[in-house]
This record gives C-alpha cells, structure tokens and sequence, in this order.
C-alpha cells in the first residue's frame, strides 16, 4: 500500500489515526479535576508537536541516518519562518505559497551551508554548521534589518501589500487560512466533562506532518535511505565502491533543511511573526536533543521526542509552587515543604534542568534514545513472561530489514 | 599491450623515494603479483592506482584510459575493485545491504536519488545481490550484521561486494595477512575459484610467498621502490636479485 | 598607525578570555580526547565565583545608630561588614574592593572541585564512546551547570566590580608618545591580559619543565605506549583535567569586571571558543593561544566604523567567516596536526 510493506503501512496508519485523533488523546483529564493540567489538548501546544516533530523528523534524515551531526539546523527554521511572514505580507494569506517558499529559500540555502560545511566530516562539520547558524542569526539582527526588521521580529502590517487577497478593508490584522479556513478556528466540543477542541491550524500542521512522515518512510525504505546508512559506516568504502559520497551527504542535508524549513514556515503560519531567536544555537541544540532522546536513526524517534519535550516543556512550566502545594497538602508541614522545594527545583522555571538532566541520563545510558528503551522493556517483559523459554532475543531492529518477508 | 598500464611513475615523500620509475603491466585475465620485502613501495603503488596518491610523474592507463587525476569513485566506475588488507565493509549494515550498495552502484552509477523507490521493489537488483551470496556461501547469513561476522566471513562479503560490481581488474592488498593457514587457504581456494569462473583480471600485493605462488601467473618483484625483476613463478623462484631482496631482509630481522 | 594599536589593545582583552578558554579546551580534547561542550559553562561558573566571595566578604550585620535617623525620622540602621568589624574598617573595606583578584585564590580549588567531579563522575565514562556522544552528554551537562547557577543567582546579570584602584581609564598612547587621548585604555582590561599572559605561561612552562607535564605532553602524542611504561596516565589526565578546569575558572573571575555575570555568559563563550580551537587546530596548545588573541583583535578591529562602513555587519560574523575560511583552506587549522578528528 503506498509504496509501504504491511509493517510500514500499518505504522503509517496508527499515526494517522492517532494525529486525528490527538485533541481527544491528549485531554484524558475531566476539565475540573486535579489533573486537569496534564492535559495537552489545546492547540498551542498541539500545533507545536506536530510542527516540531516534522524538524526533528528532517533532523533525523541527515543526523541518523548519515552520522553528521549539525548544530546550526535552527537556522533553516528561521530562515523559513521569515519567508512564509514575507509571502503572507506581500502576497497572500493563504498559507500554501508561504510554505512553499519557506521549504524553497531554505533548500537554497541548505545548498549553500551544506556544499560548504559538508567538505568535512566529525567535529569540524559540527562548528562549521553552528559557525554559519550562528552567521545567519548574527545577520538577522544586523545588516539584514530591512528583511528580518531586528531585535522586533518580522510581524504582520495593514498596510502591506497582500496583493492576491485584495484590499483590508478592516482595521485588524488579516489571520493565517487554508483557502478561506483560519487557521486560528476551533471548533469546541463539550463531552464527558472535557472541552475538546479541534483546531484548525492543528490539522493542517497535522495532515502536513504525516505527508512529512509518509515521505522519511519511503526514504528510509529506498536505496537512497541505505546509502545515507552506509555513509555513516564507512565513507571509504562507498568510494571504493564507485559511489560519490558528497553528492548522497549533500542530498540528506538539503532535503533535512527543506523539512526544517518546512517547520519554520508552518510556525508563521500558526502565528505569524517571526524572529531571530529562533535560529539561536540553542534552538538547534533543542532538535538534536529532541531526536536523541527519542532514539536518533530510528523512524519514531524523533516524533516521539519532539512531542514528549513539547509536553513536558508545556505542562512542567505550568506546575508552580502553589500546583505542588496544592498535591502535597496531605504530607506533614516541614514535609510537605522539603518535597514541594524538592520538586519545584524541576518544575516551572526549573524545566531547563529536567531536560538536562534527561538528556545526560539518555545518552550516557540509553543512547537509542526512547524507542530502544520501549524495546527493552519489552524485551524484559518478554522474558519475564516465559521464563522457561531462556533469554529471547531483543528484536533485531527497529526498521525491520526490507528483505525479511512481509508479515 | 595489458589492461592496466603503469609508466615510469615516482613518487617522493619528503627527501624519500617512494617509488622510482616503476613500469608495470598487467595482461587481461591473468593475475599478477606484485611481491617486495617491507617497504618496497608496494603499497604506495596501489594507491596510486586507485586514485588515492597521485605520482609525481608517469602516467597511469586502464583500457586505454587514463588514471591519474581521477577520484577513487571515478576509477572503480572503470571497472577496477579493490580489496583492502583489513576487509573493510559496513559493519551497521546487514550482510546482504552490504552486497546491495554495489549492486545499485554497479546500476545507478556513482550518485543517483532514488528516494522514493523501496528497496523491495528492485527486484533484479537483489537477485543480483543473492546471487553474489550464493556464490561466497554466506547467503544463510545475510540478516547478520557485518560487524558481528567473523573475520574470514568479513572477508568474503568484501570479495562478495567487489565481484557484484563485475569488476575488470580486481586489485588486492595482502588479501590473508594476518590470516591463519586455514583461513589463508580458503582465501587462495576463493580467489582461484573467481578467477576460473569469471575471468576477473587480478593484481595482488602480497607478502605470503605461499599465496604468492599459488594464485600468480606473472609476478613482479618490487625492492626499494624499483621492480628488480617481472616474470613466470617458476622463474622467480630460484633467481639470484630476488634472494638478495628477501634474504638481506632477513639478515636484518 | 594609533587607530590599529588601538584596535588592536581592545582586542586583547577579550582574545585573552578566549585563548585562555581555548587552552583549557584543547588541554582536554589534548589529553583525554574529549570534546567539552560543557567548558563555558565552567567559565561562567568562575564568574559566579567572583560574585560568590564578592557577597561572601559583604556579609554585614546591622546596628542601630541612635544619634542618626533616616528620612522617615526612625533611627537609621548601619550595615557593617562583618570582615571590617573583624579586621578593622581599612582592612576589612580593602578585603572587600578586592574580592575579584582575591576570588582567584577562591576559585582554584572550587574548579579543581568541579572538575575532579565532572571527570571522575561523567567524562570518564566517554572516553571510549563516540564524539558526537561527548558533545551530546556534555551539552546536557552545560544546561544543568547553567541552570543550577540561575536558580541561586537569577537571570540577571550581577555587576561585580574591580578594585578601585583599577577602575578608570589611563592614556596608553601618550605613553607611546602618540597624541594624548588618543588611546584610552581601561586599567582592569591590561591587567586581564597580563593576567591571561601569566596564566598561559605558567600552563606552557608546567608542561614544558615539568616531569609531570613531560609526561602528558608524551600522553597526548601517543596514550597507549605511554600507558605501556607503566605510567598511570589516567590520573594524570583527571589531575589536567581539574587544571583546564582552573584555568577557565580564573578566566571567568577575572572576566567578571568586564562583562557582569550572567547565567548564559558560558554557552555565549562556548560557541565562539570552539571556533578559536578548531581555528588554532584542534589539538594544538600554541594554536588556541594565538587563534584566540588572533579573533579577539580581528574581531575589535571588524568593529571599526571604517571597516563596518565599507562591510555593513561584519563585526558580528567576522569570527564564524574567518572559522569557515580556514576550515576549508586549511582543515588543520592554524597550528593544528594532520589526521586529528579527521575521522
């Protein structure tokens, strides 16, 4: 189906049903109940994972399956977020043509940073890729004032032109749509005691996402997806073997900055401004941690990452000194206060030390990020089950190889 | 005239003669070994056959073509595979990926974005690569991880990858060092076995006078850099520069 | 001829903080092979350590002073610093102007603390592990040294002065004999580059003169045979580990005068002192020295107006194009050698 084999299309299928389905997933708690902050289901943050998940997913493209570690991905992000606010000023508000061009300007200049950083390979790659994000952030805020309009950000105007959409005649911003379709709608749904809202920014970057994800399979299953494996094991012999290693490299690195691109230009179009924050360092530090965690080289890895992060950043940061009081009510005094100081450490404005302290425990001790750690879970599951059986082996690989027969 | 050409090339590092003036000829489908006591130049030659050293002077032709200047990946496009002294292969990849990238590279030439395409639906292409399995023995093992074979299996999946490419010339380096007898033999017994069957022209760099003698039919013999003699086995046994060669080595060790 | 002696002093300043980051991180990759992405953030600790005795030396208890009262008529209270109760005002008030040259003293053991820790605890556990993992474990580490220090010491940069007698400006260049008020120089940016000059010399002549830096210095050529002598090179590397550690560490307490501390001072330091490595060559002790000072005053003079006239915005890339540059014509960098990290 698709181009799939049966795994994959069924892969495929539980993540279309579950991004459909996401605004009545990631709201379990009854609106007036103590746990109601963990829900996830407004569009906000919705909206974040899916776009996020599509940047780490391209990250994944060029980090997991090649080996090259970048650290200036961030720059892409931006760069298309400016040239989607661009196409909403002087063009349209549709968010069709300001996408394109958002994946369109960061492809070329994916080309660029690529030719360029990709003539060396290690920790010189690394620099080289923040050397140049760093550049372009620099720029921003500089010489490029007039297009990215500095430290302020690239925001909306009335009096831009929007030449396809004809004259404002009212005296508010025009919104973001999809042929007429805000993207800022909702429509809200009250049942079980849950306010369920569907979004219609959230589909969009929904439906956007699994086209992203659909394609990364089809990749990952070509012969092109192999090379970029190979190329990370070992570049020599792929010489010696009549293949022209730059080219593949330099494929995997556009087609990662196009899908970042691609996340940049669906930010603007989820709100449309843009700034030069977002091409900071520490943003591509975020995609690289996003993907790690979730298990880099491994196709759900990254989507994974990118929507526990995008969770936790939210919920954590929500969970103050007064939540946690709030929880802990029932413990003795001096306790209740040692493990509500203890937990407000890590929660709220703590967050950044949680996803630290995530991130070390991850990689030093699970560096296939989550997926390998569900593997051994139910590996040991396995075994706890059948004790007789002696030790099962852990299950050989994540992207099962496409020469095992289909199941 | 022989399929590879090699013309009074040098090669200098520094203040040291790599290579001097060394002329060499390999004719089609036979296999000629290129012999030397450490430090002959053996080596340094063969890179700069496959396009990894470049000469200081001389000229380089396959088929009539040109070496020299060329890229690595542009030189085995030509026809000429190569074998390295430790088998190098992609050890994240499964045995039968591995027979697959020179299949496809054989196929689609040196670079070619097939993205969309899985590899499920190529179906020639790992017929092909099966084939190749078969023919090394390994295809039982093709779901293993190269990095988890042995070190005799590593090297037949090398031999298994070069040969997907029907290679014209292939190029060894010191196929069986560090190879126990056993291990040495089967080589040899594979080696013969490709060479009977597919007429592959062979060039062997190879310190094993055993193998040596049991693979070649031309040898050269190469001592600081110039090739002393070139000629049969039967005559480079009992020839006097040759003992020289070796023996004065062994004095020193 | 004044302009470029100008540019070049205003250079110096900030080439020292990044030669003397640079060498703690060469230092490391040197020896352990480990590349640090957490050693700004033991730049930005030293800072903090300024900061930290500087608070430490005000401590002060407060009096009632009945014969004064403040604006609302109460008896005014006076707050007196423990070390000038202790010591005696002239004493005590001097502790207290030279907290930052005193932090070094403070600051050394600190960093040799946290860098024991860091290695013995985290990195050792690298060695043997990708560089990709390294530069992942220790990007999380520097998030959570970043944030520890957030949490005890805000967002907010804390301006922590140098001695009096440091602070103010003297003519450098009526000194040289060029036209008075020409060259104005700060007095505490001298003394941080004379400061950075001695530290570096004491780190070249340790491992010059030294048996123990003879034999790092043998360890970072070649690790296994030295291994083989039957020298216990491990510990050495966690004791040069805790050095890189200090010689960051006093960096930033130097640096603290110049730029007030704040919590992402490191990662800003990091980035660009990753650079000035790669650019020296990675691996290379001279290399980083010279690449830093070499940025720095590259840098002061990208920001001249004559220069920004002619290349709008080039004082903010000129560091990443010159680190692109050089990568590319010469991987090795400046000083670097062949075949390091060239993997």
């Amino acid at each position: 189906m698709l181009g799939l084999n049966k795994k994959d299309a069924t892969f495929l299928l539980i993540v279309v049903l579950l991004t459909l389905f996401t605004p009545i997933i990631m709201q379990p708690f009854a609106a007036n109940s103590g746990l109601d902050q963990f829900n996830g289901g407004y569009p906000d943050l919705m909206q974040k994972v899916a776009i996020f998940g599509i940047f780490a997913v391209g990250f994944n493209i060029l980090f997991g399956l090649t080996g090259y570690l970048s650290f200036g991905h961030a720059a892409f992000l931006g760069v298309g977020s400016y040239a989607a606010v661009w196409m909403f000023k002087l063009l349209t508000m549709n968010v069709i043509p300001a996408i394109l061009l958002a994946m369109v300007v960061s492809g070329l200049l994916a080309v660029v940073i690529g030719f360029i950083s990709l003539r060396r390979s290690g920790i010189y790659f690394s620099i080289l890729t923040l050397a140049f994000a760093q550049m372009c952030y620099k720029l921003a805020y500089s010489v490029l004032t007039p297009i990215t309009n500095g430290e302020t950000g690239l925001q909306l105007a009335l009096s831009d032109p929007r030449i396809l959409d004809g004259t404002n005649e009212s005296a508010s911003l025009p919104v973001t749509n999809i042929f007429g379709l805000a993207m800022n709608s909702s429509y809200k749904v009250e049942a079980l005691n849950r306010v369920f809202t569907f979004n219609v920014g959230f589909y969009f970057c929904g439906i956007v996402a699994i086209l992203a994800f659909y394609i990364a399979i089809r990749l990952f299953r070509s012969p092109f997806g192999m090379m970029l494996r190979a190329v990370k094991t070992n570049q020599q012999r792929m010489n010696y073997m009549g293949l022209n290693t730059r080219p593949y490299t330099l494929a995997a690195f556009v087609i990662s900055g196009m899908y970042a691109g691609l996340a940049g230009g669906l930010l603007a179009a989820m709100d449309p401004l843009a700034g030069a924050d977002r091409m900071l360092w520490t943003a591509s530090g975020e995609v690289v941690i996003m993907t790690i965690l979730g298990g880099a080289g491994t196709l759900m890895g990254p989507v994974l990452g990118a929507g526990v992060i995008k969770y936790l950043e939210n919920i954590f940061s929500k969970i103050n000194e007064s939540v946690l009081h709030s929880w802990f009510h029932w413990l003795p005094d001096g306790l209740e206060h040692a493990v509500v100081w203890v937990f407000a450490r890590f929660t709220g404005e703590g967050w950044h030390l949680t996803l630290g302290l995530t991130f070390m425990l991850v990689v030093t001790f699970l560096p296939g990020g989550l997926v390998e750690g569900t593997r051994r879970i139910k590996s040991l599951m396995a075994r706890l089950r059948r004790p007789k059986a002696g030790r099962t082996e852990p299950k050989a690989d994540d992207q099962p190889s496409p020469f095992k027969k289909p199941l | 005239m022989g399929i590879l050409e090699v013309k009074n090339i040098n090669k200098r590092f520094g203040g040291l003669q790599a290579l001097g003036d060394v002329n060499l000829s390999v004719k089609e489908n036979s296999v000629h070994a290129i012999i030397g006591p450490n430090g002959a130049g053996k080596s340094t030659l063969l890179n700069c056959l496959v396009g990894k050293l470049m000469p200081d002077t001389g000229s380089v032709t396959f088929d009539g073509q040109s070496l020299l200047g060329r890229k690595p990946h542009e030189i085995n496009q030509l026809g000429i595979s190569r074998v390295f002294q430790t088998p190098e292969i992609f050890g994240d990849l499964t045995v039968m990926e591995n027979v697959l990238i020179p299949c496809f590279a054989k196929r689609d030439g040196a670079f070619r974005l097939n993205a969309l395409t899985s590899i499920a639906q190529e179906p020639d292409v790992r017929a092909k690569a099966e084939q190749m399995l078969i023919d090394v023995n390994m295809i039982d093992k093709r779901h293993m991880q190269g990095s988890s074979l042995s070190r005799g299996d590593k090297r037949r999946l090398e031999m298994a990858m070069c040969l997907a490419q029907d290679p014209r010339l292939l190029l060894l380096d010191e196929p069986t060092a560090g190879m126990a007898r056993a291990d040495t033999n089967n080589t040899i017994d594979l080696l013969k076995e490709i060479h009977e069957k597919r007429d592959i022209t062979m060039a062997i760099i190879e310190h094993d006078m055993h193998v040596v003698f049991s693979l070649a039919d031309r040898i050269t013999v190469l001592a600081q850099g110039t090739p002393l003699v070139e000629d049969t086995p039967d005559n480079i046994k009992g020839h006097p520069k040759v003992k020289e060669a070796y023996l004065g080595e062994t004095q020193q060790v | 001829m004044d302009g470029i002696l100008l540019q070049i002093l205003n250079g110096l300043d900030k080439g020292s903080a990044y030669a003397l980051i640079a060498l703690g991180l060469t230092l490391i990759f040197g020896t352990l092979g480990v590349v640090n992405f957490a050693h700004g953030a033991i730049f930005m600790i030293g800072a903090f350590c300024a900061v930290t005795l500087s608070r430490l030396l005000s401590l002060s208890f407060e009096t009632v002073d009945p014969t004064k009262t403040d604006f609302l008529g109460n008896p005014a209270t006076i707050k007196t610093p423990y070390v000038e109760a202790w010591f005696g005002p002239e004493f005590g008030g001097a502790l207290i102007d030279w907290a930052v040259p005193l932090a070094i003293l403070f600051s050394i053991p600190v960093m040799i603390v946290v860098g024991y820790v860091m290695e013995r605890g985290l990195i050792k556990h690298f060695y043997k592990r990708p560089h990709a993992d390294q530069i992942l474990v220790t990007f999380g580490l520097a998030i959570v040294l970043q944030e520890v220090i957030k949490y005890f010491y805000g967002a907010n940069p804390i301006s922590t002065p140098a001695p009096e007698v440091f602070i103010g400006s003297f003519d450098f260049g009526m000194m040289l004999g060029f036209d008075p008020n020409v060259i104005i120089y700060p007095y505490w940016r001298l003394v941080y580059f004379l400061f950075a000059a001695v530290i570096i010399g004491a780190v070249f002549s340790f491992l010059r003169f030294t048996t123990f830096g003879m034999v790092v210095r043998a360890g970072m050529a070649d690790r296994e045979t030295v291994g083989l002598l039957g020298i216990d090179i491990d510990r050495r590397f966690t004791i040069m580990f805790g050095l890189a550690a200090a010689v960051a560490g006093m960096a930033g307490v130097m640096y603290a005068p110049i730029l007030s501390p704040n919590y992402h001072m490191g990662m800003d330091f990091l980035v660009l002192s990753f650079v000035v490595v790669v650019v020296g060559g990675m691996g290379s002790l001279p290399g980083a020295v010279a690449a830093g000072f070499l940025l720095g005053i590259l840098e002061s003079f990208a920001s001249m107006n004559e220069v920004k006239s002619i290349l709008p915005g080039i004082d903010q890339i000129v560091i990443y194009l010159v680190a692109i540059i050089i990568l590319l014509t010469r991987p090795r960098g400046l000083m670097g050698k062949r075949g390091v990290m060239e993997e």
